[in-house]
């Protein structure tokens, strides 16, 4: 180990890593972030795990015991084609747990770079890209990502890959939006401080205060609008799939069976009620998640 | 006032315009070749021109457009591809069906949640609040067709007291048609509630701790005549803002909600026509929706400056 090795290590924990412990500590106290970080890490296991926790798998066909009802063999029921109903629910939260994160990541990287600009800048930039902003909000989200989804369909049909992919950009650029605005609310403020004045001076480059000075700093309203903008995208990657615009069959995804299976609903309510339930429990926690960090952070 | 109401109203202009022209791209171009998608991929090359050629796709891009915009303007929607009759007598009616449903969740919800979130900042950080806060926000961001289809399986299957179908028969009158229409429009409610419930409680909560509020108090005006005439005027005005966003949000919970109760309305007929590639109806639901969703947005902000003298007298 060498001399500056442990310097640092002896050396007192800096004012951020205190607050960063802080912050941890208040978060493992906060009732609302705890159930919500649970249920959304349940999900987050049974998406990887499930198919090695249930009976059967989400995609087995048993055609001599369909639409069965609850029973100690099959909790949930059995679907139109024989399929375990419990094996599908819990093997439901795949699909939408690709999309949403992927989509909040993205909207986070467009609406933080757009809004570093955009406040850094203020003057024509800042107005321009707002205007451009007003125009993407002008449609209502589900609206512009059923046209977007639909107008690339021919281009993606038969690749369920590149079908996720569109899903995932344009959720993703429709949020974009409303975090370029929050971004640039918090780098307005900012900008004005002294350190940016001081780098300014130093002679650093725009790109540099951006990055190095003003986005450690910003990162507490980031992280807020990153947790907000997940629980939306469940939304929103939902609802798409509900609407035949997202994976298609036989995927085990929630929104995706509710829409198929509710022909079946008067029959056997159990094969729409309990993806249902799943898909609500996973909004309701990652919204619960996103709460408790907003309230921890903004203090 | 006047001047607010022309300067947004010369905004949406150009605002409709280029959303004209991004859908015009998305869903005339962006797919590939019109003929196609009208005949399907078993269609033969020639015929696929024909079609072009009849359509007019053959065109410069530039021209189409301006051709489409001009017809569209004219209100000559033409002709659905799938169903064949005229679009824009069925947009309207589309509309007018979704608007019965709309305003019934509406007409509602807004005195509802008003109520709810007015109860809770009364009631600050008391169980009623906590109770309040906790059940709208968490029915606020379930999906639609979540609730909807749990609505279902405990109301119109389990227990049978409301109808599956959101379309009441033929020929009956309307109250029976407003109860075809509570289970569609219950899901459509949660999903406004949080949002202005949670407004109302904020701006009565800041009502409540302004000096002149203070001031009625001392002078002993009984509570409920300092909350409803003093506090409630200005506590009302983010909520209205926050409603008229959420008509919005209304126009997207449509599309859902009518897709899962098979209601016959606009945002049920612009999935399908996404779905079917049913291009005219499509460009026309969605321009129609857009229109909606801004003029709501500007009567929104007309609204609150009324409330607000501030705004109201001029700066």
């Amino acid at each position: 180990m060498t001399f500056d090795e442990l310097a640092a290590q002896a050396a007192p924990p800096s004012e951020r890593v205190l607050r960063r412990r802080y912050v941890v500590r208040r978060l493992l106290r906060s009732p609302t972030f705890l159930v919500g970080a649970g249920i959304v890490l349940f999900w987050i296991f049974m998406a990887l795990f499930s198919t090695h926790v249930t009976r059967f798998g989400p995609l087995d066909i048993d055609p001599y015991h369909t639409l069965k009802a609850l029973s100690r063999l099959h909790w949930f029921g059995t679907d139109e084609n024989g399929r375990d109903v419990l094996a599908r629910t819990l093997a439901g939260a795949r699909s939408v747990l690709v999309v949403a994160p992927l989509a909040a990541v993205f909207c986070l990287f467009f609406g933080g770079t757009i809004g570093l600009i955009s406040g850094y800048y203020k003057g024509y930039t800042d107005e321009i890209i707002m205007r451009f902003v007003d125009v993407l909000l002008s449609l209502p989200v589900i609206v512009a990502a059923i046209v977007v989804v639909s107008a690339f369909s021919s281009h993606t049909q038969g690749s369920p890959g590149a079908q996720a992919a569109v899903v995932i950009l344009v959720i993703g650029i429709l949020f974009t939006p409303p975090v370029a605005r929050t971004i640039r609310a918090a780098v307005v403020s900012e900008r004005e401080k002294e350190y940016v004045q001081a780098a300014r001076l130093r002679g650093e480059r725009a790109p540099f205060i951006m990055v190095a000075e003003i986005l450690p700093n910003i990162l507490a309203p980031i992280i807020v609008e990153g947790t907000v903008r997940l629980g939306y995208a469940v939304f929103t990657a939902a609802t798409l799939s509900f609407l035949g615009f997202g994976v298609q069959a036989p995927s085990p995804d929630w929104g995706l069976t509710i829409s198929l299976d509710r022909t079946v609903i008067q029959v056997a309510w159990w094969t729409v009620l309990f993806p249902a339930l799943a898909l609500a429990s996973l909004v309701v926690g990652a919204n619960l998640l996103a709460d408790g960090v907003r309230k921890v952070l903004s203090e | 006032m006047l001047r607010l109401i022309v300067r947004r109203l010369l905004f949406i202009v150009p605002t409709l315009l280029l959303v004209s022209i991004v859908i015009f791209l998305l869903v005339e171009v962006v797919p590939g070749d019109p003929g196609r998608v009208k005949l399907g991929p078993y269609a033969s090359a020639e015929q696929v021109a024909q079609v072009d050629h009849q359509l007019g796709f053959d065109r410069p891009l530039a021209q189409r457009y301006v051709r489409w915009l001009g017809s569209f303007l004219t209100l000559h929607w033409g002709d659905s591809w799938n169903l064949g009759v005229p679009v824009f007598s069925l947009t309207m009616q589309r509309l007018w069906s979704s608007a019965q449903l709309a305003a019934l969740a509406l007409v509602i919800i807004i005195p509802l949640s008003i109520l709810l979130g007015v109860v809770a900042a009364l009631r600050r950080d008391g169980i009623a609040d906590r109770i309040i806060t906790v059940t709208s926000l968490s029915l606020t961001v379930i999906p639609e067709f979540v609730s909807g289809v749990v609505l279902i399986v405990l109301f119109a299957v389990t227990i049978k007291i409301f109808p599956v179908s959101a379309v009441a028969p033929a020929g009956s009158g309307p109250f029976t048609r407003i109860y075809h229409l509570i289970l569609p429009a219950i899901p459509l409610m949660f999903v406004e509630l949080g949002y202005i419930a949670r407004m109302a409680r904020a701006g009565m909560i800041e009502a409540l701790d302004t000096a002149y509020v203070r001031t009625a108090t001392l002078k002993g005006l009984p509570r409920r005549r300092i909350v409803v005439t003093h506090a409630l005027r200005n506590a009302l005005a983010p909520t209205v803002a926050v409603i008229g966003t959420q008509i919005g949000w209304l126009v997207g919970g449509l599309v859902v909600v009518e897709t899962l109760f098979n209601y016959p309305g606009i945002g049920k007929l612009m999935a399908d026509s996404a779905t079917l590639k049913d291009v005219p109806v499509l460009e026309a639901t969605v321009l129609v929706v857009a229109a909606i969703y801004m003029l709501s947005n500007l009567a929104a902000d007309v609204i609150v400056a009324l409330l607000n003298p501030r705004v109201r007298f001029g700066r």
